[in-house]
């Protein structure tokens, strides 16, 4: 989950001005934990529920794009206990020395995690020492049935060729093509189309990748990353490259408004990215206790199952798989079957440089500038 | 001594809300990007004394503006800001004088209630306001559903996420600030000027032409001014109403800052915008000048 919408995000600044404000006049003597997560991310009676447990109270706040939290991160001071960063801009912050080392001697409950998901995040944080899963997905294509057959009969929907073959794209210009705006998603999913290492910080590389997007440039309405939710839903559009989470939230919002519109979710046969929004808590901590409390709550397997069906995200923690609902659990799109699992590939963090000539590309290929 | 504190009450206001920020902007410019907290170097440390002040003056440097003079990206982006800011001011302009006309020339105890219509829609949330045109612009939109249901178009017709869209984002949002100044200008011309024009043998068009129209451009000026420079700086409305090529400085700047993290090539790009800025403002505060002498 990379960017989000600009309103979301000036609200939640706004509700987490509030909510610090809010949090200082409250009782030194009062225990409490203050979190900074996604938007529309938990299911708020598991905060109710450790509040009763523990006592602490939790100040809750959200945000909708790793770069505001990055932001706020760097400038320092954020007020924050635990924060949820994704893979590749974690892996920079403990670089930029944001996060201290979690005390696992207070986190028991990390045996319950699923080592092969530790294990791909250990890239971003080696060793695991500084942060635990929240959750995780990929990125790939969701898609609207009856338009895509209708101009199509026979679509690879299981294909990235549905995305990235010009001729077949162009049949889908006419119903609305939206892609995520964010190169760290897009490129490495172009790269790993072309047969190229997806983490590959080669600018010739990088430039073909481009030039592959450049191609289908034509057929795309727009690149922005938490439009297609509602677009998809109301049919608007009929195919989005987006995460995993989103794209079942708009399939599920498709049912409930009884719109007749069918939206589906395709994991690409040629393998496709995977991310990991990572709970940390940042050095300047001023609650480092009930941070460490609050994650090994939130590591129980019954508390983060719940958070999983309420989501429809897949979670890192093995031991709360028996607790999920079974259309979670069984859904391939969250929890691939080991097979996808092993075509599923994690990007790495870019440095300055790279991540300036990444932009750079992305503002070609969106703006043709 | 009271009239020292009324002369330097502005410049106070100046200094603290302008040139301190503006000077730490500056210098963040003149750095280096870096992965630590905050993302750039040198940061001063006055602890090191004057040694490590001079240093930090020798590790600052004009890089960063060389690097947005040399990408055309940076000229492009602010080329386009600037003319889409002009043109929606522009049309702005037209749709908000006859307003302000009629506005000045209502009766006076209507007056107060249609001013109270003109600020009314700020008593809501702009990001809402914008929302509300998103759903009245798109393929399925009310626009559309209208002109569809009248029989003027068979087709719908694509103007979210166009410039289009972002015109009338611009013309909507900043509507307000172009009516205020020019109602206030046109209601101060007295009617016996208009009358005297016509007891001339001026037909009403000219009249117009030759003493209303003159006599309005302070407001004009400052209408334009108010709805030219925020524009150029726009952010919200090209990102929702806007397509993807839609290329405004602001949304470079977002990305130079949230994607890149590039504090110093982004406060770079604000410190450009600042002087292309300050251009139109300074010829404004020179016209004033000479009309106030003009007047005297």
């Amino acid at each position: 989950m990379t960017g989000h919408h600009i309103a979301r995000r000036i609200l939640a600044t706004g509700i987490a001005v509030a909510a610090v404000a809010i949090g200082h006049a409250a009782l030194a003597k009062d225990r409490e934990v203050r979190v900074f997560n996604w938007s529309d991310y938990i299911d708020e009676s598991i905060l109710e529920d450790f509040t009763k447990e523990t006592g602490i109270k939790v100040v809750y706040d959200v945000f909708d794009s790793n770069e505001v939290l990055e932001t706020k991160l760097l400038a320092g001071g954020t007020g924050y206990d635990v924060v949820v960063p994704t893979g590749p801009f974690l892996s920079r912050q403990i670089g930029a020395k944001v996060f201290q080392k979690l005390d696992k001697s207070k986190l028991p409950n990390i045996s319950n995690m699923w080592s092969d998901i530790s294990e791909r995040v250990a890239i971003y944080d080696p060793g695991n020492e500084y942060s635990v899963n929240y959750m995780w997905g990929t990125t790939a294509i969701g898609y609207n049935e009856a338009k895509i057959k209708e101009r199509m009969p026979d679509a690879p929907v299981d294909s990235w060729d549905l995305f990235f073959k010009p001729e077949v794209l162009a049949k889908f210009k006419d119903c609305g093509v939206h892609v995520l705006d964010a190169a760290d998603d897009i490129l490495p999913a172009a790269l790993n189309y072309l047969k190229l290492d997806p983490n590959s910080k080669n600018p010739e590389d990088l430039q073909k990748a481009a030039a592959l997007m450049e191609s289908i440039r034509p057929n795309i309405l727009k690149f922005h990353s938490s439009e297609y939710i509602n677009a998809l839903a109301n049919g608007d559009i009929c195919l989005a490259v987006g995460y995993s989470g989103d794209i079942l939230q708009a399939k599920s919002r498709a049912e409930e408004a009884k719109n007749g519109q069918v939206i589906a979710f395709g994991l690409p046969k040629e393998g496709a990215q995977m991310w990991f929004d990572q709970m940390a808590i940042p050095a300047d901590s001023k609650h480092v206790a009930e941070a460490h409390e609050f994650l090994n709550y939130m590591m129980k397997p019954e508390v983060i199952a719940k958070a999983s069906n309420y989501v429809s995200y897949a979670n890192g923690n093995k031991a709360s798989q028996e607790f999920l609902d079974e259309t979670i659990k069984n859904n391939p799109s969250i929890y691939p079957s080991e097979e996808t699992m092993k075509r599923l590939f994690v990007k790495t963090s870019y440095d300055a440089k790279t991540q300036r000539t990444v932009t750079r590309l992305w503002t070609k290929v969106i703006t043709g500038k | 001594m009271r009239r020292w504190y009324v002369i330097g009450a502005p410049y106070i206001w100046l200094l603290l809300f302008f040139l301190v920020p503006f000077f730490i902007v500056f210098k963040i410019s003149l750095s280096d990007i870096a992965t630590a907290i905050p993302p750039y170097t040198p940061t001063l440390d006055l602890s090191g004394g004057w040694e490590a002040i001079k240093t930090f003056f020798s590790e600052l440097d004009f890089e960063n503006y060389s690097f947005i003079v040399n990408d055309p990206l940076y000229v492009d982006a602010y080329w386009s800001s600037v003319r889409i800011a002009a043109i929606a001011t522009l049309i702005t302009l037209l749709v908000a004088y006859p307003i302000a006309y009629g506005m000045a020339r209502a009766p006076k105890d209507w007056q107060p209630t249609l001013m109270m219509l003109v600020i009314l829609p700020f008593w809501t949330s702009f990001l809402i306001r914008v929302y509300a045109w998103m759903g009245i612009l798109k393929k399925e939109g009310l626009l559309n559903l209208f002109l569809m249901n009248m029989g003027l178009i068979s087709e719908p017709l694509t103007i979210l996420n166009t410039n289009t869209a972002v015109y009338i984002g611009i013309v909507y949002s900043y509507l307000p600030f172009m009516i205020l100044p020019l109602y206030s200008s046109l209601e101060k011309i007295k009617p016996s000027l208009l009358e005297a024009a016509e007891d001339l043998g001026s037909p009403p068009w000219k009249a117009f032409w030759q003493v209303t129209f003159p006599l309005s451009l302070p407001g004009i000026f400052a209408g334009c001014l108010l709805v030219f420079i925020p524009a150029v700086g726009e952010f919200v409305i090209p990102d929702l109403l806007g397509g993807s090529d839609t290329l405004m400085i602001g949304k470079t700047l977002w990305s130079e800052f949230f994607n890149n993290r590039d504090w110093p090539v982004s406060s770079a790009v604000a410190v450009v915008l600042l002087i292309v800025l300050i251009l139109p403002i300074v010829l404004f505060q020179r016209m004033q000048q000479n009309q106030a002498e003009a007047g005297r």
